[in-house]
């Protein structure tokens, strides 16, 4: 889908660090450097702690940077900025939240909770024209008219990331931020949120970045796909090349260890089982983040952290075994 | 294969200040030794209180059985007092649940928690359990057991607790061991890992499971049979390969529909539109009927009866009456399994 390979994002280096206390520093984004392009889905998987969740606040300007900088067209986001360059950035960049239950104000109504962007906005004159707007957005979400006059807990959760997302929408913004905003939905309503999402992609040329562990789900609604392990970007393709020929071995294990609807293929497949759990990234490892799981690990991966290289056109990978051999 | 548990029309409602919610309506199936029953649904769906129901965990009031029996080993269990069923859990039927956080106790070590059933129920020493206890850890994959079990939960990985869960459950050697969701609250490389432990542990104990799961994945992976539950009802039963490639029922079509295929691309999801249905007034008729895009008059006023196709597969929908237009499945619809390739 992507027509034009205009930059809409540039991300360099961008790390984000927590202190725990005086010795401890938990490195949750470690130096991503990726660009998303305008009108695409730039989707992020990776295991529960691998820095994905973070990585989208950084970006965002929800966390400040701890190093390296986020470029949103032209501009950085993490610079000092006036008031207005702020409110001015903040309409541009969206963020639709994993659990609608706990991202909707409960006091609030449906429309004034979409509307409230609007009124920070100053997007309506008058009244009749916020009313018009909520209305409209109430409709593209699939929801009706008098669903405005309600509360959120009136509504089931598929209901509420509509909501949720008619927030975001309400400021008009070029970029949205989904953090696993299918994860706790059931089966049939994550698709109907998905398409709904990718139909209003098609009609607004919204780009969004999807962050999910759901390789799955990932890879359907994204173009481009980014894997992150321990706060490392491990391996960067578009979605079908990330499937038909993923390079990292952690990538292969993950593509692995889904399994798939259909009994015939789960009891021919081989399956990657990773021994172990992700390491603490308070004390990462040496080298490469991967290599204390890492089937094919070798000496120097304990040695020397492995370069992001682009190792075919658009497919990028940071392993020692891709490393001089493009 | 010998029949353990049979469950027969199982109806359970809860009291609420609202209305009574009927979560379970007129549930009914079978489990055999050695074999896997996965129950699947949707939030809302049922498929927990009836695991719970099979467990006397529900707890009453709010809760309350309103019809139906649940036999096991030829007794009835619905009958049971709290006393008798203290002997059956944790050592005739064990149960994992889905975060192993909050099923574990906080307080006890995991050696502690392993040897309490294996104290009470097989009269074991102290000593003999604590032996035991880092056996079973062995068995369930931790590594340096004599370590690990002096220690508590929270000095475990989700996956290790997980690992620890199975082998407090496994302890009895019960005769059903029914997960609940178990790998749910788990990143998928940790699914794959837990997945393996319990189909080999399977096959080593002979353990019949009753695997409840949203995940028609694991579904493919794990089960022998399958029973879709809809709404408090089941809808549809088979084998694992009548569920897949010869599915009957539209909310099963529904489900295949709405899973990504990660082999295709650029295809828009089948999504079902609509929500469940509200199970404190629930419909008359079939539970799907208002999400179904084949439903006719009849379907929202009789619940249909269960069609036998075949001798495992059974399927509650009035479009398998002789009268109702014969209604192909949708293309995606993996139809005798042909498109594998491998």
């Amino acid at each position: 889908m992507v027509k034009t390979k205009e930059k809409l994002i540039e991300i360099k280096d961008l790390k984000r660090y927590f202190k725990i206390d005086r010795k401890n520093i938990l490195k949750a984004v470690d130096g991503l450097t990726f660009d998303i392009f305008k009108g695409e889905t730039f989707g992020l998987v990776g295991e529960s702690g691998c820095g994905k969740s973070t990585a989208g606040r950084t970006i965002m300007g929800l966390y400040q940077a701890t190093g390296g900088e986020v470029v949103f067209k032209g501009a950085s986001v993490h610079e000092k900025k006036s008031k207005k360059e702020l409110k001015e950035l903040t309409r541009r960049m969206q963020m639709i939240f994993q659990d609608p239950y706990a991202s909707l104000n409960p006091r609030m109504t449906v429309k004034d909770i979409i509307a409230e962007g609007i009124d920070i906005h100053g997007l309506a004159k008058t009244k009749e024209e916020r009313e018009e707007r909520v209305l409209e957005l109430l409709e593209t979400v699939g929801l009706n008219a008098d669903h405005g006059n309600r509360y959120p807990h009136e509504f089931s959760g598929g209901q509420r990331q509509r909501i949720g997302i008619a927030r975001a929408l309400a400021v008009n913004p070029d970029f949205i931020v989904a953090d696993e905003p299918i994860s706790a939905l059931d089966v049939s309503i994550q698709a109907q949120v998905v398409n709904l999402l990718q139909e209003l992609q098609h009609e607004r040329g919204l780009t969004y970045l999807f962050i999910a562990h759901d390789l799955s789900m990932v890879k359907h609604i994204s173009d481009r796909v980014g894997v992150m392990y321990l706060g490392n970007m491990v391996e960067i393709a578009t979605s079908e090349e990330l499937y038909e020929d993923p390079l990292h071995p952690y990538t292969k294990a993950l593509l692995s260890a889904i399994p798939i609807p259909d009994p015939q293929v789960e009891r021919s497949r081989e399956r990657i089982i990773l021994e172990g759990d992700v390491p603490s990234p308070i004390n990462p490892p040496s080298g490469c983040p991967f290599r204390t799981r890492c089937p094919m690990a070798m000496e120097i991966c304990s040695q020397v952290k492995p370069d992001f290289i682009e190792h075919k056109k658009d497919h990028w990978v940071a392993c020692h075994l891709f490393e001089g051999k493009n | 294969m010998k029949k353990i548990l049979s469950v027969k029309n199982l109806s359970v409602s809860f009291e609420t200040y609202k209305a009574e919610v009927k979560a379970v309506r007129d549930v009914s199936f079978d489990l055999h030794e050695k074999e896997t029953l996965a129950i699947v649904g949707e939030s809302g769906s049922g498929k927990s209180v009836t695991a719970q129901s099979v467990m006397r965990l529900v707890p009453m009031p709010p809760g309350k059985f309103v019809g139906g029996s649940i036999i096991f080993d030829g007794e009835e269990l619905i009958d049971k007092s709290e006393k008798q069923m203290e002997s059956i859990r944790g050592k005739e039927i064990g149960m994992i649940f889905q975060d192993p956080m909050t099923s574990l106790n906080p307080t006890m070590t995991i050696g502690k928690q392993i040897a309490e059933g294996l104290i009470k129920h097989q009269n074991m020493s102290k000593k003999d359990a604590h032996a035991r206890g880092i056996e079973l850890l062995k068995q369930v994959g931790i590594p340096n057991p004599e370590k690990r079990i002096n220690q508590y939960p929270h000095e475990f990985s989700g996956g290790m607790r997980q690992r620890a869960m199975i082998a407090i459950a496994l302890a009895c050697n019960p005769k059903i061991l029914i997960a609940d969701e178990p790998t749910t609250a788990l990143d998928v490389t940790i699914q794959a890992q837990i997945l393996d432990l319990m189909k080999q542990l399977q096959e080593e104990t002979g353990t019949a499971i009753i695997l409840i799961t949203h995940d028609l994945g694991v579904v493919a992976n794990s089960a022998h049979r399958v029973a879709v539950m809809y709404g408090g009802k089941i809808v549809e039963t088979g084998s694992v390969e009548e569920i897949f490639y010869n599915p009957k029922h539209p909310y099963t079509w529904g489900l295949l529909g709405s899973m990504p295929k990660l082999d295709q691309h650029d295809e828009k999801l089948k999504a079902i539109p609509g929500s469940p249905p509200d199970l404190a007034d629930p419909p008359k008729g079939c539970p799907f009927a208002a999400r179904c895009p084949f439903a006719m008059k009849v379907c929202g006023e009789h619940m249909p009866e269960h069609y036998e196709l075949s001798d495992t597969q059974k399927t509650a929908c009035w479009l398998l009456h002789e009268g109702a237009p014969k209604v192909e499945p949708p293309e995606f619809v993996n139809v005798g399994g042909s498109k594998v390739n491998g």
